[in-house]
């Protein structure tokens, strides 16, 4: 039906974000194509070798309430009660906010720091496009107008990583006026063989800090190293907007704020007994 | 003629069945249709909470729903908390006894927002009280009297 009705189509998901944008009339679809009844697309299972997958359709509050997504996937469960507010998530959809790419959303932020894959399907086939590649633009994806996302995968977390999640909103569930999701890796003599600052609402999209990510690779995560990330992150590698929720500047303050604070905590939950462990 | 579509909806129980257009909104369907005006209309794009409503026993935004979306569904509205004309739902007692409404504008979204939220946590905290609040806006109150009144729904004095 997608390819059929091209550019007047356009699919329902949870319709939080398309829904008040018609209500506005800036989205005038002709044609909606109700995936709600998709029942097949509505899962949390474990993926191979200690991963996740996710069909599209999960609610918010699905995967809000999902053990498997406490254990396996920590930042992403961490992420949910700053999505929205709890009626927007029982109707909202992870494929529907991760395919409208709103550069405030927290999740496109969490599934590239998680280094996430995402399944998308055509009448003409499926293909896999890691996070990292699939947000192009302001509101703009690598999906093809034909195309639907129908999974997301993430990857088991290894041993000796680390996870956090920090956002600042002036209400709970306001949108963020900056907020990062951070996963850090550890070789086994401690030394940090990668580190990922994430940004949301600070550009276009999610925001990896690049340069920041340089500081730490290959060194021990001293108090001064991730002070040095924190303040890279914030001014070489965003370079963030002002509106009426805050000035550029304020924004760059958080970034080296919430950076400082999402690497040290995940530096330490990084040296914490894998959960594997503790389970044994 | 514009194409219209056939729903079935019980709502508080009762079963309605209704022919409308696919771009009606639930919420135009609950007020216009079925005359169960009891559900506001603030913002219509799902910021203020005043349009919720429990869609199967959980709480959504019915200004960002469609109708049709309904069929076969069961919906709760403010209209179906209350026993009967003389018995009001314990929760709307508590606002009632602790002036948690002014203009009362807000509080149909606000009390079917707390029905599932106290089924879950029978002894909330002032936090997670009004965090859960977060997503329905009160103009009138600054939402003190709403928290003493969830407080009191909670422990029910003997």
């Amino acid at each position: 039906m997608l390819s059929e009705s091209g550019y007047d189509g356009k699919v329902l998901a949870g319709g939080q974000s398309l829904v008040p944008a018609m209500n506005f009339r800036l989205a005038q679809p002709s044609i909606l194509i109700d995936l709600n009844g998709i029942d097949a697309l509505f899962y949390v299972i474990p993926g191979r070798g200690g991963g996740l997958q996710i069909g599209a359709m999960t609610r918010h509050r699905t995967v809000e309430r999902s053990d498997l997504v406490a254990t396996r996937a920590p930042l992403l469960h961490a992420a949910m009660p700053h999505i929205a507010h709890v009626q927007i998530r029982n109707r909202g959809t992870l494929g529907g906010s991760l395919a409208h790419a709103d550069p405030a959303a927290e999740l496109p932020a969490v599934m590239v720091a998680l280094d996430a894959r995402f399944r998308l399907q055509s009448a003409r086939g499926e293909r896999w496009v890691p996070a990292a590649d699939f947000y192009i633009g302001l509101f703009t994806t690598a999906l093809a107008p034909d195309e639907l996302l129908v999974e997301i995968a993430a990857p088991p977390q290894p041993p000796h990583s680390g996870w956090s999640f920090q956002e600042i909103a002036r209400r709970p569930g306001d949108y963020a006026i900056v907020g990062v999701a951070a996963t850090v890796y550890l070789d086994a003599t401690g030394r940090c063989t990668e580190a990922r600052l994430v940004y949301l609402s600070v550009g276009e999209g999610p925001t990896t800090a690049h340069n920041a990510s340089a500081i730490l690779r290959w060194q021990t995560p001293t108090v001064e190293a991730i002070a040095a990330a924190a303040h890279t992150a914030a001014y070489q590698d965003v370079d963030p907007l002002a509106d009426i929720h805050a000035t550029a500047d304020y924004r760059r303050h958080l970034v080296e704020v919430l950076g400082k604070r999402a690497l040290t905590e995940a530096f330490a939950r990084a040296t914490e007994p894998h959960p594997s462990v503790l389970r044994a | 003629m514009t194409e219209r579509t056939p729903v079935t909806v019980t709502v508080n129980g009762i079963q309605y069945e209704r022919s409308v257009e696919a771009r009606l909104l639930l919420s135009d369907f609950l007020r216009h249709e079925l005359n169960l005006t009891g559900t506001h209309v603030g913002c219509e794009h799902g910021s203020c909470g005043a349009c919720t409503i429990l869609l199967d026993g959980a709480a959504v935004r019915s200004c960002i729903l469609f109708a049709v979306q309904v069929n076969g569904r069961a919906i709760t509205t403010v209209e179906g908390l209350a026993s009967d004309q003389n018995h009001l739902h314990p929760l709307q007692e508590a606002f009632r006894e602790k002036h948690a409404l002014q203009c009362g504008f807000c509080t149909p979204g606000i009390l079917l927002t707390l029905i599932p939220f106290l089924a879950e946590n029978a002894q909330p905290t002032e936090q997670a009280i009004r965090t859960v609040l977060s997503g329905n806006i009160c103009r009138c109150t600054g939402y003190q009297n709403i928290v003493d009144a969830v407080l009191l729904a909670a422990n029910p004095l003997p």
